[in-house]
C-alpha cells in the first residue's frame, strides 16, 4: 500500500512560529509550535532576532515532521506565511542578520514617515498603502540611515533585504525572493505592474540592488533539504484569506491573533478604498493574474489579551480572559482602545495612544477583561463599516478564524456588536491552511481551488443577542473612547 | 486579633492531618491527633463532607480530602483554557469522523459542556456550549465518571434533578427517576447503580465509554479520557451522530473509536507540554 502523502506549512507569526502537516482533506494531523523573543528596547520599538526565528523555525518543522512519525519523502509541498512587513537585513555572504528584525507593530520611523507626507499620494495611489510606520520600506530606510556603512553595502548588494517569507526561502533553498503578497506591504511594489517602482524607489530611498525577485504566491520556488518542494509563499493574512477559500469577489474573511485583519477578495483589479482601507495583493497562484483585497488591520487584539498577562498579571493564560470576563455582566461603563502602536485602519492615526476610559471606583479586573475583548469587537465594527461603505453592501455574516475564536464569549461579543452571524470554520488555523492549499496546488496535490471549497465547513456559529439600542450607545461610547487616545504622541 | 470559632479552628485542624500524608484516616486516628473526643469531631466531620471537603470511603469507613476542595487549588484546570488547547484536535476529529464533537468537565455530578463543533455537513446545527448532560447516560459522562481522580461515582447519584439536557427534552420519561435510581431517557438507559458500577468498570478497562442510544433513540456517543500532566483525568472528548452510523448491532464503529481517542491523546500530549 503506498504511504499517505501530505503537504506541511511554516507559519512563521509575530509571537510564534508553528508547522502543521495536512492530508488530502485539509485536516491538520500534526502541529509543533515554538515562541520566540520580543525584543522592547524602548517604547514603541519591537524587535526579533531573525536568527532566532531560523532556529525556531527548523526545530518546528522537525517536531511535526518526523517528531511525528511522517519521513520527509511523504511531503509533497511545504507552504510558507508569515508575519508580514517585519524587516530582516542581512549579509549575502556569511548569512547573519545585521540587526534585529523590526516588526511591524514598531513606531521608530513615526518622524520618518511624517517626512515623507509630499509623496503621501503617490504611495495611496502606486503601493495602496497609507502613509504609516506599520510597512516595511520604511523600516528598511530606517536601518540604512541609522548603521553607518550599510547603505554602501546594500548598494553593492551584499546586505540583503527581506520579509520573513524571503529570509525562510532563502535560508531553505538558496534563492533570494519574495512573494507579490509580502512585496504589496513594503510600499516599494507598484500594484498594477507587480514589480519594483523607481519612483517608490526613490522616494524612500531604499537601493534595488538589496530587494529580492517578486515571484507569484505559488510556484515552487527551490528545494529544502530533505528534497521537499517549498512550493508557496503568502502573508499570513493573505494565507488565512486563502485558507478560508474566499476566492470569488466580495468573499471576506476576518482573522484574530496577536492583531486582526479583515480582507475582502476583490478580484482582478485593485479597488481604492475612500474610508481608511487598504489595497493589497490577495495571491497570485503560478501565472494566473493576481486576485486583490481590500484590506482593514487592526494592530492590537489578541496582543492586549497578552498584554494582561505579561505586564499585568491579571490571568495567568490568554484563556482565562473569558472566564475573568464572565465573572460580570457587562463593561462597567469602562472601555480600553488599545492604540499601542497608534491605530491603524480604519483612523491611521499614529499619535494615537491606548487608553482605559470611563474608570469609576465600580469598575473590576473583570470588567476590565470584558472592555479588552469588546475592544477586539468594535475594532472589528470600525472596519467593517468601512468595507460595507466602499463595497457598497452590507456584510451578511463574518467568518472568523485564528487563535482568538476559540473565545466563546468574544465568539458572541462580536456578533452582537456586528449585528450579523458570526461563522468559525472547520480549520481555525486557516493561516496555515491557507499556506498549504497555495503549495498543495502549485505541486499538483490538489487539482483546483474547487477541491479545496470542498474542505471547508462550519464548524460553529454565534448570533446576535442584544438590542440594537444597546448596541448604539456603546458604540457612540466607544467612539468617545477612540477620541479620548488621539494626539496623545507627538514627535 | 479578636475572638476566633473553635469549630472553624477544629474544620482547619482535620483538613491538615488529611493533607498531612497519602494515607487515609479513621475517627479514631484523628481523635488521637487532635487530642479530642471522637464525639466531638463527627459532626465536624460530617459537616466537611457535606460540603465535599473531605469524603469518606464507603468500603472502610475512613476519611480523605474530598474532589471540591482540590478544585478549588491549583490543579483546576480553566474550562476555556481546555477549550483553547482542543480546538485544532476537536477540529481534526469532526473532519475524521465526519460527526459533531463535543468536550466536557465534571459540573455539579453532570457534564458541562465546554466545546462543539458542529457535524461538518453544513447542516443547521445550534451552539450547545453550557449544556449539563446527565452523566451516566452520555459517554462523556461515563468517561468522566470512570476516571473521577476520587472515585466519586456515586456523584451521578446526587446530581441535582436540572441535568435534563436541551438535547432529551423529548425523551419522555427523562424527569422520571426510575425505581432503582437513576433517571432513564430510553429503555436503554442504564439505571441501577451496580450495573453502572459494571459499566464503569469496562470502560476503565477499554480506555473509552459508548452510550447506544442511551440518552436519546437513535444516537450513539463515542468518548475517551483527556488528561493533564499528571495523569489526572480533566475532561472528556467525543462524537455523537446517529446510531447508524456510528454503530453495528449496537457495538460503536472501532474506527471511529480510534479517531476518537487519536484525539484524546493528541490533547493530553498538548496539556502535558
Ligand atoms: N481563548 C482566548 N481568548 C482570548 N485570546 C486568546 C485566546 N487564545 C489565544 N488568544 C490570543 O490569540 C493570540 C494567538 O492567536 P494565534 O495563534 O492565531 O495568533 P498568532 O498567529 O500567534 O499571532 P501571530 O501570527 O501574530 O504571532 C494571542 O495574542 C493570544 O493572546
Ligand atoms: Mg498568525
Amino acid at each position: 500500500m503506498p504511504r499517505p502523502q501530505y503537504v506541511a506549512a511554516i507559519d512563521q507569526g509575530t509571537t510564534s512560529s508553528r508547522c502543521m502537516v495536512f492530508d488530502q482533506d485539509g485536516r491538520i494531523v500534526s502541529v509543533a509550535q515554538r515562541e520566540h523573543r520580543q525584543i522592547f528596547p524602548r517604547p514603541g520599538w519591537v524587535e526579533h532576532d531573525a536568527a532566532e526565528i531560523w532556529e525556531a523555525v527548523q526545530g518546528v518543522v522537525a517536531d511535526a515532521v518526523t517528531g511525528s512519525g511522517i519521513d520527509f519523502a511523504q511531503l509533497v509541498a511545504l507552504g510558507i506565511t508569515n508575519q508580514r512587513e517585519t524587516t530582516v537585513l542581512w549579509d549575502r555572504h556569511t548569512g547573519r542578520p545585521v540587526a534585529n528584525a523590526i516588526v511591524w507593530q514598531d513606531t521608530r520611523t513615526d518622524a520618518l514617515v511624517r517626512s515623507l507626507s509630499e509623496h503621501e499620494e503617490l504611495f495611496r495611489e502606486r503601493a495602496g498603502l497609507p502613509l504609516a510606520t506599520y510597512f516595511a520600506g520604511p523600516k528598511i530606510r530606517w536601518l540604512l540611515d541609522e548603521t553607518p556603512g550599510l547603505r554602501e553595502r546594500a548598494e553593492r548588494g551584499d546586505v540583503l533585504f527581506g520579509t520573513v517569507d524571503s529570509w525562510l526561502i532563502w535560508r531553505l533553498t538558496g534563492r533570494h525572493v519574495t512573494d507579490v503578497t509580502n512585496a504589496s506591504r513594503t510600499m516599494l511594489m507598484n500594484l498594477r505592474t507587480l514589480s519594483w517602482d523607481d519612483e517608490l524607489l526613490a522616494a524612500l530611498g531604499v537601493p534595488r540592488a538589496m530587494l529580492p525577485e517578486i515571484r507569484p504566491s505559488a510556484e515552487v520556488y527551490g528545494t529544502a533539504d530533505g528534497g521537499v518542494p517549498v512550493a508557496a509563499a503568502l502573508g499570513d493574512q493573505q494565507a488565512a484569506l486563502f485558507g478560508q477559500t474566499c476566492f470569488g469577489p466580495g468573499e471576506t474573511k476576518s482573522t484574530y491573533g496577536s492583531g486582526s485583519f479583515l480582507l475582502m477578495n476583490t478580484g482582478t483589479e485593485p479597488v481604492a478604498s475612500k474610508h481608511g482601507l487598504l489595497t493589497t495583493v490577495g495571491y497570485q497562484i503560478g501565472e494566473a493574474p493576481a486576485t486583490y483585497a481590500l484590506e482593514g488591520s487592526i494592530a492590537v487584539t489578541g496582543s492586549l489579551v497578552q498584554w494582561l498577562r505579561d505586564n499585568l498579571g491579571l490571568i495567568s493564560s490568554a484563556a482565562e480572559i473569558e472566564t475573568l470576563a464572565g465573572t460580570v455582566e457587562d463593561n462597567g461603563g469602562c472601555y480600553f482602545v488599545p492604540a499601542f502602536s497608534g491605530l491603524f485602519a480604519p483612523h491611521w492615526r499614529s499619535d494615537a495612544r491606548g487608553v482605559i476610559a470611563g474608570l469609576t471606583g465600580f469598575v473590576t479586573k473583570g470588567h476590565i477583561a470584558r472592555a479588552v475583548l469588546e475592544a477586539t469587537a468594535w475594532q472589528t465594527r470600525e472596519v467593517v463599516d468601512a468595507m460595507n461603505a466602499d463595497a457598497g453592501l452590507a456584510l451578511t455574516s463574518l467568518r472568523a478564524d485564528g487563535g482568538m475564536t476559540a473565545n466563546n464569549l468574544l465568539m458572541q461579543i462580536l456578533a452582537d456588536v456586528l449585528a450579523v452571524p458570526v461563522v468559525r470554520p472547520m480549520v481555525s488555523e486557516t493561516t496555515c491552511l491557507g499556506a498549504a492549499y497555495a503549495a498543495g496546488l502549485a505541486t499538483g496535490y490538489w487539482p483546483d481551488t474547487d477541491s479545496l471549497r470542498a474542505n471547508w465547513h462550519k464548524a460553529a456559529e454565534w448570533r446576535p443577542k442584544i438590542g440594537q439600542d444597546v448596541r448604539d450607545s456603546e458604540y457612540r461610547n466607544w467612539r468617545k473612547a477612540i477620541e479620548r487616545s488621539l494626539d496623545w504622541s507627538t514627535p | 486579633m479578636g475572638e476566633t470559632i473553635q469549630s472553624v479552628e477544629r474544620a482547619a485542624g482535620i483538613l491538615r492531618l488529611l493533607a498531612s500524608g497519602p494515607r487515609e484516616l479513621g475517627v479514631a486516628e484523628l481523635a488521637r491527633a487532635m487530642g479530642l473526643p471522637k464525639g466531638t469531631l463527627h459532626g465536624i466531620l460530617r459537616t466537611l463532607v457535606h460540603v465535599g471537603f473531605v469524603e469518606q470511603d464507603a468500603a472502610t469507613g475512613r476519611y480523605r480530602l474530598g474532589g471540591t476542595l482540590l478544585h478549588l487549588g491549583s490543579s483546576y484546570l480553566d474550562v476555556n483554557e481546555l477549550r483553547t488547547r482542543s480546538l485544532n484536535w476537536a477540529d481534526a476529529l469532526a473532519g475524521r469522523s465526519r460527526e459533531s464533537v463535543w468536550i466536557g468537565t465534571a459540573h455539579e455530578g453532570g457534564v458541562l459542556v465546554v466545546h462543539h463543533v458542529f457535524r461538518p455537513d453544513d447542516s443547521m446545527q445550534v451552539l450547545q456550549v453550557g449544556t449539563l448532560l446527565p452523566a451516566h447516560a452520555t459517554a462523556l459522562g461515563k468517561v468522566l465518571l470512570a476516571y473521577d481522580p476520587y472515585g466519586d461515582a456515586g456523584a451521578a447519584f446526587d446530581a441535582p434533578s436540572g441535568t435534563t439536557p436541551q438535547a432529551t427534552a423529548t425523551a419522555t420519561r427523562g424527569d422520571e427517576p426510575a425505581a432503582e435510581g437513576l433517571p432513564a431517557f430510553t429503555p436503554r438507559t442504564i439505571t441501577g447503580a451496580d450495573d453502572l458500577a459494571k459499566e464503569l468498570e469496562l470502560v476503565r478497562g477499554r480506555g473509552w465509554a459508548c452510550d447506544v442510544e442511551e440518552l436519546v433513540e437513535g444516537e450513539v456517543s463515542i468518548a475517551a479520557p483527556i488528561r493533564d500532566g499528571r495523569g489526572v483525568t480533566v475532561g472528556a472528548i467525543g462524537v455523537r451522530g446517529a446510531v447508524e452510523r456510528l454503530a453495528d448491532d449496537g457495538e460503536p464503529h472501532i474506527t471511529i473509536v480510534s479517531y476518537v481517542r487519536d484525539a484524546a491523546r493528541a490533547i493530553t500530549r498538548d496539556l502535558s507540554r
